[in-house]
């Protein structure tokens, strides 16, 4: 990995971890790279849907509510969005 | 029939954000309207407004909640916990037991204008976000109150227009009387944002005069032009009078009666017809004879065809200057969807403290209110029982009769 993509890739982490800090007012410190979103900001059903709005707002992709089958972790939603992003 | 006691009040208002301010305003006559420049730039024919500061619920609710809520819903949170601190209804109380909401509320303008831009805009109904529905929805205020105050009995929004919050005030008497409910929070809520009231505008029922803005609302007034739109909320708990009692709960007035009728005639047009079968179905539940009124707050919303149609009503039912009259929307505005619960608190602040607010604004009968005792000045007066009377488009009509507490 070059060393211009993961200054790209940490600039969508700093970029997502602030959207989500403000979206779901947690503490940034909350947000680590194996914390669960949902415990973290705790989501319920009607939040994945402030989080797609989010997403689309900040990347401006479309966002199938499928995609977040595999998401738990802060981790997951970085690579998910850095898959989108830099596909 | 159980007796019914109201035990708590709140209210979130363009003269005051608390019982405190707003009985010091009606004491004072001081009025709360403004000129809003918004409204003149968007095309409005009468930038005259209420105004109503946004509370700040940071403090008070959590993301979800704040999220859910609408401007009115604002309001409405505001004016019900104040009212159930009043009654002294704590959270764990609620909680053990069957407390109901009845609240009036006819529109939710700004959320469905917002999410349809948005939507416009985008093509994607998703970027409205979770809170857009239970923020149109009309039952915004029943279904958010209900779920942050965690109550579990009747839950249901009353549209009725300008007589929605009396209806529910009316209504939740009933559900009480007849034993269904043991505690209803009723009220009533109006949105006052730029967005909501145009359509109100366009039939030109809005006082143009914009360069005396507190001096625009003049009920019964021989030169008024019109009403004042205006907004909030208020909060009247309504408590079956023995649970109250055995709970210790104060026991701040008692409601003795409520009528309703249907004009059956024009969409906008008053009758006098309507509030009269309104007004004598109140007296006749409340098992009161007119002379017993000791005060009414009436309708009136300083339009001259509602002024005059609700003075004739009026001086058929209670005959010529017989009992004080004053329209708190003098200093009010009309506050739509909310006022009919809102001037059952102002009557309340007015009965414990003892006096009359007085009509502001009115300084020449025409032929109409020259037949009524219209209250000027603030008037020391004691109020044993009042009426308080809401009409609304469609010709719906309601009136409250309350009176003084006694064992």
């Amino acid at each position: 990995m070059s060393s211009l993509t993961t200054h790209t890739h940490q600039e969508i982490i700093t970029k997502i971890n602030d959207f989500l800090s403000e979206e779901f007012e947690v503490d940034p410190a909350r947000i680590t790279p194996d914390g669960t979103l949902k415990d973290v900001l705790e989501l319920d059903s009607l939040d994945y849907i402030d989080l797609v709005v989010v997403i689309e707002n900040n990347f401006a992709f479309k966002v199938k509510p499928e995609d977040f089958t595999g998401i738990h972790t802060f981790q997951d939603f970085y690579d998910y969005i850095i898959s989108k992003v830099h596909p | 029939m159980n007796r019914v006691a109201i035990t708590g009040l709140g209210i979130y208002s363009c003269i005051g954000k608390n019982r405190g301010e707003v009985r010091d305003s009606l004491y004072k006559g001081q009025s709360g309207i403004i000129f809003d420049p918004v409204r003149k730039e968007f095309g409005y024919r009468s930038a005259l407004t209420g105004f109503v500061d946004k509370p700040n619920l940071k403090e008070f609710l959590d993301r979800r909640s704040r999220l859910m809520l609408p401007e009115q819903g604002e309001y409405a949170y505001m004016a019900t916990l104040e009212a159930l601190q009043q009654a002294g209804l704590e959270q764990d109380f609620i909680a053990r037991q069957e407390v109901g909401i009845l609240y009036g509320n006819d529109s939710s303008a700004k959320p469905v204008i917002d999410a349809v831009d948005l939507m416009r805009l985008k093509k994607d109904t998703t970027l409205v976000g979770s809170a857009s529905v239970f923020q149109t929805l009309n039952s915004t205020v029943t279904m958010n109150l209900a779920t942050i105050f965690k109550l579990k009995g009747v839950n249901f929004t009353i549209s009725a227009a300008c007589a929605s919050g009396s209806h529910a005030v009316g209504l939740g008497y009933h559900f009480i009387k007849t034993g269904l409910q043991d505690i209803v929070v009723t009220g009533g809520a109006q949105e006052i944002n730029y967005l909501s009231m145009g359509t109100f505008d366009a039939l030109s029922a809005f006082s143009v005069r914009e360069s005396e803005p507190t001096r625009a609302s003049r009920p019964f007034d021989r030169d008024r032009d019109g009403l004042i739109p205006s907004g909030g909320a208020a909060t009247v708990i309504l408590e079956n009078w023995e649970t109250a009692r055995k709970r210790g709960a104060t026991i701040l007035g008692e409601v003795i009666g409520y009528g309703f009728s249907s004009n059956g005639e024009h969409i906008s047009n008053p009758t006098v017809e309507g509030p009269v079968r309104s007004l004598r179905r109140a007296l006749k539940d409340a098992g009161v004879d007119p002379g017993k009124i000791d005060y009414i707050n009436a309708h009136a919303t300083s339009t001259p065809a509602g002024d005059a149609s609700e003075a004739k009503a009026l001086a058929e039912v209670f005959g010529e200057k017989c009992v004080p009259i004053s329209s708190t929307k003098s200093m009010t505005g009309h506050e739509c969807w909310m006022a009919g619960a809102s001037e059952i608190v102002y009557c309340m602040l007015m009965m414990q403290e003892g006096f009359l607010a007085p009509n502001i604004n009115f300084e020449n009968p025409d032929e109409d209110s020259a037949k009524l005792d219209i209250v000027t000045e603030t008037r020391s007066k004691n109020i044993d029982v009042f009426l308080s009377n809401s009409f609304g488009f469609g010709g719906t009509n309601s009136s409250l009769i309350v009176q003084k507490p006694y064992n």
